[in-house]
């Protein structure tokens, strides 16, 4: 793992230094909130509805087990015990009191981690593939690229006054895990003739106006690429709309323009800017790779594993659903559910910080991922350890077997504590979660991502979920819309709305009738929901949402 | 016709807790909704808006928000006042939790 240098630590601790002050003048009355809020956006803190919110970068995704445990401090002690990850790879404290929050800092700073530029119209936290350096179908590990692009946009002088937010994800591997095509910039590691380089995707997004990203440049090398995203930003930074907040983003540039015309535009701007880059970065990102060498894998036999899964059916179907295929020989990746039946997706509690961060140290070479799903990943178990891994996740309640099924839900946090959102989305998650654990259906019914937003910014990706519940505010009531057959992966493709919403209390019953049509209409069980979507479209669905919704109501 | 004026009440945010608040008839602040004062006048709760906002380092982002009169004081006329008078829906905090 990458660990601050003299530089980092310094820069950290000065921007701590001004933030303290900055806050101190903002109690003592010598700074208005106008003065005020652009300075703690900066830092990462917001002020939600029932009070200020932090939200801290997670680099990529990645901890080790001091960076967890002291996540798990700042929860006890000063917050309420707990935090929020979210989609991308952040945390969030719900409740600090904007007097504790320069002490939070200091104490981030400890371990290597800030909120800078985790909020404002900046770089954001740049964010990769959580199976990062363990995963068997990577071309190469996109963390050191990631870790690369965080110092170059980190304070970076040009992008300092931009349109709008900018956000950074790469993968490392085809099979895409990090949503790259609904980011601004997504960047995939490819391989050409034994050279790795960068597949440069812009002008995706969520929000108001979805957008699938589009490729720009099909092979950019390492050396090209911190000039080759300096100059896309840089033309949208002179091109993008600062007239209106919602055309703003590089995906409404990229509609206007065309991609042909910003490709030119960014040729053009690369050609200026490349020869100062000198190959510091280079040297840099050498360093850097090195840091994140992987683990000594062990050798050792699996008997333990193998007995356990023969002999028991709940370490059986934890295994089956929760671990993923690992690049090392008698390793695999475990996938902790922050989603248990009737919690809040993507909460953990400071004790199951710590139990993880001990999981971590004791069997999973001292390193933790964060999802953009909202789970935890430990990226590297032998599978020997998997028994004693698993009983003790059971103690804490995370080992519910549900990861990549209609229960692991992404949801934003909606109502609940967003002054943006028009609906609750945690309620709906808790809710279908709960009922779906009731009817003892979600492992017959298999891949099925359900994404919600509590607002049209579409923090929760609805647009791309398999169900996507949108909460709207429709004449001060809540009313949720949904679209069927959004797809977050390499395939990415925008959900297609299926009519009009459905009133909280009808939420739930709608999306049953969903999945009881899928049931009915999938070919064979190995048929998984989006490959039914395909085959059938909307029409069936439809039927079954609204025509039996009639039904029901006229009996 | 002159236009119907909805009761009203002045919130906003503490600035250092960040929660939820309401001006009362004293020119004070209350956690708690229902010791609100509650402003039938269109003027006076114009009035009363910009004493609020004449007081940054107590408060931040104060507003006019809608309540009807109930018997226990002013009940907000939108889910999203009642959120904040009350605290999320997933755990028992924020308000709900504070005010007995």
């Amino acid at each position: 793992m990458y660990t601050y240098n003299e530089f980092d630590a310094g820069f950290v601790a000065e921007r701590n230094k001004q933030f303290r002050h900055q806050v101190e003048r903002r109690i003592s009355g010598a700074l208005s909130e106008d003065e005020f809020k652009p300075l703690r956006l900066m830092n990462g803190l917001y002020l939600q509805l029932h009070a200020y919110m932090l939200r801290v970068a997670i680099p990529y995704g990645t901890l080790d087990s001091a960076k967890m445990r002291q996540l798990a401090l700042l929860a006890d002690k000063w917050d309420k015990g707990y935090g929020h990850f979210t989609t991308r790879q952040n945390i969030q404290y719900n409740w600090p009191k904007l007097s504790d929050v320069p002490d939070m800092l200091d104490a981030l700073a400890e371990v290597d981690m800030h909120a800078i530029q985790t909020s404002g119209n900046t770089i954001r936290n740049v964010t990769a593939d959580h199976f990062a350096g363990a995963s068997a179908d990577e071309v190469a590990d996109p963390r050191p690229v990631a870790e690369l692009i965080r110092q170059w946009s980190t304070d970076h002088p040009e992008f300092q006054f931009m349109p709008r937010k900018f956000k950074i994800a790469v993968t490392g591997s085809v099979n895409d895990r990090a949503v790259i095509k609904a980011h601004d910039i997504g960047l995939q590691i490819v391989d050409r003739d034994g050279e790795i380089g960068y597949r440069v995707v812009i002008g995706g997004g969520l929000g108001r106006t979805p957008m699938i990203g589009k490729v720009i440049n099909d092979f950019v090398t390492q050396g090209d690429l911190l000039p080759y995203l300096e100059a896309v930003v840089s033309v949208w930074n002179f091109l993008g709309r600062r007239d209106n907040k919602y055309k703003a983003r590089i995906k409404i540039t990229v509609h206007e323009h065309g991609i042909d015309d910003i490709r030119a535009r960014v040729d053009e701007r690369f050609k200026a800017i490349r020869p100062s880059f000198s190959g510091v970065d280079l040297a840099l990102f050498e360093d850097i790779k090195a840091a994140f060498a992987p683990p000594a894998f062990r050798d050792d036999n699996t008997a333990v594993y193998e007995t356990a899964y023969k002999s028991d059916p709940i370490f059986r179907s934890w295994a089956d659903t929760n671990l993923a295929q690992h690049r090392a020989p008698g390793y695999t990746i475990v996938q902790i559910s922050l989603k248990a039946h009737g919690e809040t997706p993507g909460d953990a509690s400071s004790e199951q910080m710590r139990a993880m961060a001990y999981l971590a140290e004791t069997y999973g070479h001292n390193e933790l991922r964060i999802s953009h799903e909202q789970n935890v990943i430990l990226p590297h178990v032998h599978k020997s350890d998997l028994p004693a891994l698993h009983a003790e996740l059971k103690k804490h309640r995370l080992a519910t077997a549900n990861i990549g099924l209609i229960s692991d839900i992404i949801a934003c946090p909606g109502m609940d504590y967003c002054a943006l959102a028009t609906a609750r989305s945690i309620p709906v998650a808790q809710q279908i979660a709960t009922r779906f654990d009731e009817l003892k259906l979600e492992h017959e019914v298999g891949d099925l991502k359900i994404k919600i937003s509590g607002c049209i910014n579409a923090c929760g990706h609805h647009h791309v979920g398999h169900i996507g519940i949108l909460g709207l505010d429709r004449a001060g009531v809540e009313n949720y819309q949904i679209t069927l057959g959004g797809d977050h992966t390499q395939d990415a493709r925008l959900g297609d709305r299926t009519g009009p919403g459905f009133a909280y209390d009808e939420i739930i019953p709608a999306v049953e009738r969903i999945v009881y049509a899928y049931l009915d209409l999938r070919s064979d069980p190995e048929e998984q929901f989006l490959a039914t979507y395909a085959r059938v479209g909307m029409a069936p669905f439809k039927a079954a949402l609204y025509e039996k919704a009639e039904a029901y109501a006229a009996e | 016709m002159a236009r119907i004026f909805s009761p009203k009440v002045v919130t906003g945010n503490a600035l250092i807790e960040g929660d939820v608040v309401y001006q009362t008839a004293d020119d004070g602040w209350t956690r708690d909704l229902a010791s609100a004062e509650v402003l039938s006048d269109e003027a006076e709760a114009n009035l009363r808006l910009l004493m609020a906002e004449g007081q940054p380092n107590e408060i931040v982002g104060a507003y006019l928000a809608d309540v009807t009169p109930g018997t226990d004081g002013p009940v907000p006329t939108h889910f999203r006042e009642g959120f904040r008078r009350t605290g999320p829906s997933n755990y028992f905090h924020g308000k709900q939790a504070e005010i007995g």
